[in-house]
């Protein structure tokens, strides 16, 4: 009894925190997807949107919805001016260059956000009704891990069935499935990448903010946790909503279990485990072509 | 290398018989008078500044560093972001040898890390060399990650997160003693350890074998075509780079008498990926001049704010990949081509 | 009666359900000069990707000069005498002319993977890289970046390339693709020029290079070989007028 409790809270716990990393790795999923852009700099449109909610809700006094939409568009809004000013000039230069861009995006970020805010770490103070305990039936668990695992579940039910059932997210696939073959029918892929990289900076911002609970807020964040976003974003397959969802679970809940067991250095089997399964498959579990 | 005599440049080879391109060719590998420039530098700054040999021998390592990796990119056109696992691999060899004193004689101690990172270049490229693109860059960075990951687990052997400190070396060629307190050993043996090295690359870069990397950069699918055994000229590249990436390993565990993980981690390669591109890859010389920019940029603006530099750096970054892809010594070339084609013309 | 270079038997290739290229009977004669004509999506490049083991077949077998090198690899059969040009340039963009030629000879001398020589010293290479684009009358610009040259010119250099390998076999897809109609007589001089023992199989779209060059003219649609001949045969067969020729006097027209 006292085991299936345990168990199911690390299953939960587990869950929770790779839920908040699917919120912000989809994004990139999709738009390196689309364009082969390698952009290592996402994390850091997720910190600067978790900056925006946390700071907003402890300094300004915003509501978490209200704060949550703020840290939406105002990601969204800077990616656009990202994406049209510099993004786009390297679309079609080599990896390499795409590399030291986004590293040197990265830099700025981080220096940015220490200047402006500050070196310290950031904490979300919860709403009263998302703070306690929730009765399960069989175990009582956070009220805020359950919230989070059914906001990532609807989070990615929702960007599912954009993708299937709208205009849009059938233009978004046939631009990732043969990008030439998009253009001449008449697709408008600019505009395109545009609007996913916009909204997949958005919903990493929410991520950066929902996830302060479980990955810490604080200027290093976009490259301390660039290689999970990778990994999650790798193994799922780039362009997978699905792909990257169930990537980002196994990804939560074996690290959780990991560093509980295996403090030192246990993660080391992560990283084995995803050498073994690129070298396998090197399109991702759910990928259609090759990275 | 890649850089074609310009139409105005070959005005005087005329005379020597064959065209320019062909002289242009048969004269690449000769040494040229400003190729001694620096190692006159680096015994210049020996006499010059002998308070600040530590630092000098930073930046010895970091040239050392940035050139086994320009081998593996700049030449052959392997684009990594894990090179710190030779790195790591060389210093932890060295460390780990010289803290239980099964070996601590400095030379051999090098030759034995570039054998640990060598082999472990081998069997990773036997695998990642494979892959292409994105793929190939995850697998370079969790193979670090991996490296790391090991060397923090088995802290009862590599001391964790605080490292090996003290290690002990033994005197160079029995004779020469490693001063902590004073770093004018390190720092001539350093010097003469990277100039080994780099007269190794050298030659390297310049032979029928150094031709075919920059061919495989350039269009692997052709070289394919040509015949070419890509995958075991790949594989030879990448475990030579990852010798030298060991040497420099432990090179920097020598002078500094300490290992951590600090050797193994992102930040560690992320930098010598910088300090190669800032430079100029593919060069030979950007690994000088890029350590020598970043460091120096390092040291000033790190003094202003530290914060500072990590943005400055970011800038720097930025503004390299939109507007300057080939470093410093690309800006340097462009704009000595632009001189010579007006001097030509009347 | 000339001897046979290279030969298939029933050479077929699928891809999923697309029969790409079926049980395809071909014959390449010593010194011959053969073109492979057809609509786009005929399988003629899969061919050549078959014949120089770029892909593998799915049926059939490949033959040079008798000997089975169905199984062999793309090295193994360059190293054999079977040199290949693409379509779309496949170049050292970045080094000189006389370098990109360099590093293909250099390749079939078996210098390429000494290390500790300089490359500049290898004179020979070097003269003969020369010579290979002095016959090409692409000395002149054996400095320039190939970047830097005029698109005809890099279609020369490609060819360059293939030669630089001394073939016995010759394959060339497309070679005056995408060349500016002006510049396009010095492929056309270059390809007619080729020593006579060279067996070259020219894959081409403009019937005036066809009838001009080739000696022998094989016509592939949907991946099977519809018919073979002189060029005068092929030209006064009333089906491939209707399936083939007619085709590219329509876009004549329209052009």
């Amino acid at each position: 009894m006292n085991f299936a409790a345990d168990f199911a809270s690390i299953i939960l716990g587990g869950l929770a925190a790779g839920t908040v990393l699917f919120i912000v790795s989809v994004g990139l999923s999709i738009t390196m997807g689309l364009m082969g852009f390698i952009n290592l700099a996402h994390g850091a449109f997720a910190m600067f949107g978790g900056y925006l909610i946390v700071l907003a809700m402890n300094r300004a006094h915003y509501g978490f919805p209200a704060a949550l939409a703020l840290g939406f568009f105002g990601t969204a809004a800077l990616s656009v001016l990202l994406e049209r000013f510099l993004y786009r000039r390297l679309y079609r230069a080599g990896e390499l260059d795409q590399v030291l861009f986004t590293i040197g995006l990265i830099f700025i970020f981080i220096a940015g956000t220490t200047i402006v805010v500050g070196p310290e770490h950031q904490t979300l103070q919860l709403p009263a009704a998302l703070s306690g305990q929730l009765n399960l039936g069989f175990i009582r668990y956070r009220t805020y891990s359950v919230f989070l695992i059914v906001i990532g579940f609807l989070i990615a039910l929702g960007i599912w069935v954009t993708f299937e059932r709208t205009r849009i997210g059938g233009q978004i696939r046939a631009t990732v499935d043969n990008r030439r073959m998009a253009e001449s029918l008449g697709i408008d892929v600019d505009r395109l990448f545009t609007i996913t990289f916009a909204f997949g900076s958005g919903i990493a911002a929410i991520g950066g903010g929902l996830g302060a609970e479980f990955l810490g807020l604080d200027p290093q964040y976009p490259l301390e946790y660039l290689v999970y976003f990778l990994i999650a974003v790798s193994v799922g397959g780039l362009g997978s909503v699905i792909g990257v969802y169930y990537a980002a679970l196994i990804l939560g809940v074996l690290n959780f279990v990991l560093t509980l067991y295996l403090p030192k250095g246990g993660t080391l089997f992560i990283y084995a485990l995803t050498i073994l399964i690129l070298l396998a498959r090197p399109q991702g579990l759910f990928g259609r072509k090759e990275l | 290398m890649s850089v074609a005599a310009s139409p105005a440049g070959g005005a005087s080879a005329a005379a020597g018989g064959g065209s320019p391109a062909a002289q242009a060719l048969m004269r690449r590998h000769r040494l040229r008078w400003w190729e001694a420039l620096p190692w006159i530098a680096g015994m210049v700054f020996y006499f010059a500044f002998p308070a600040y040999l530590g630092f000098g021998c930073d930046l010895l390592v970091t040239i050392l560093f940035a050139l086994s990796l320009d081998l593996a990119l700049g030449y052959a056109g392997i684009i990594t972001l894990g090179h710190a696992a030779f790195f790591g691999a060389g210093a932890y060899t060295v460390g780990m040898l010289a803290t239980y004193n099964i070996w601590t004689e400095p030379i051999t101690s090098l030759l034995l890390a570039a054998l640990v990172a060598g082999l472990i270049g081998f069997l990773s490229g036997l695998v990642l060399l494979r892959a292409k693109g994105l793929t190939l860059l995850m697998l370079t960075l969790c193979t670090m990650a991996l490296l790391e990951q090991a060397a923090n687990m088995a802290h009862a052997y590599t001391g964790g997160f605080d490292g090996l400190p003290s290690l002990p070396i033994a005197p160079v060629f029995g004779v020469f003693e490693f001063n902590p307190l004073y770093a004018d050993t390190q720092y001539l043996f350093a010097l003469g350890v990277l100039f080994v090295c780099f007269v190794f690359v050298r030659t390297l870069v310049y032979s029928p074998f150094g031709q075919s990397l920059t061919g495989i950069r350039e269009n692997v699918l052709r070289m394919h075509a040509i015949g070419s055994p890509v995958r075991r000229r790949l594989m030879i590249c990448y475990t030579i780079s990852a010798a030298i990436a060991g040497i420099a390993g432990g090179l920097w565990a020598q002078t500094n008498a300490y290992v951590n993980l600090s050797a193994l981690g992102l930040d560690r390669a992320a930098t010598v990926l910088i300090v190669l591109i800032l430079g100029g890859y593919g060069r030979l010389y950007g690994a000088f001049i890029g350590a020598v920019a970043y460091l120096a940029l390092e040291h000033f603006l790190a003094q202003i704010y530290p914060t500072a530099w990590q943005l400055g750096l970011g800038l720097l970054l930025v503004v390299i990949s939109l507007f300057a892809r080939n470093g410093i010594l690309g800006l340097g070339e462009m704009l000595w081509r632009r001189y010579r084609v007006r001097r030509v013309k009347p | 009666m000339s001897e046979t270079r290279l030969e298939t038997r029933a050479l077929s290739r699928n891809f999923g359900a697309l029969k790409a290229v079926q049980a395809v009977n071909f014959k390449l004669d010593a010194g011959a000069r053969h073109a492979l004509i057809g609509p786009n999506g005929a399988g003629k490049t899969t061919f050549i990707n078959l014949l120089t083991g770029v892909l593998s077949p799915s049926h059939g077998r490949v033959l040079l000069e008798g000997r089975d090198i169905t199984g062999t690899t793309q090295a193994e059969r360059v190293k054999l005498g079977i040199a290949r040009t693409f379509q779309i340039n496949r170049l050292f963009r970045g080094l000189s002319v006389l370098e990109n030629i360099c590093i293909s000879v250099a390749e079939r001398a078996g210098a390429a993977a000494s290390m500790f020589y300089p490359a500049g010293r290898r004179t020979d290479i070097i003269d003969e890289s020369m010579h290979l684009l002095h016959t090409l009358k692409l000395a002149e610009t054996a400095h320039y970046r190939v970047s830097e040259l005029p698109y005809g010119r890099q279609r020369l250099v490609e060819l360059a390339i293939a030669l630089g390998l001394k073939p016995e076999v010759l394959l060339l897809d497309e070679p005056a693709a995408g060349v500016p109609s002006a510049e396009s007589h010095i492929i056309l001089d270059a390809i007619e020029r080729l020593p006579n023992d060279i067996a070259v199989l020219i894959i081409e779209h403009d019937m005036d290079v066809v009838f001009r060059f080739a000696e022998r003219v094989t016509v592939m649609v949907s991946g099977a070989v519809f018919a073979e001949g002189t060029p005068r045969e092929i030209e006064a067969n009333p089906q491939i007028r209707e399936v083939y020729l007619g085709q590219a006097v329509q876009r004549a027209d329209h052009g």
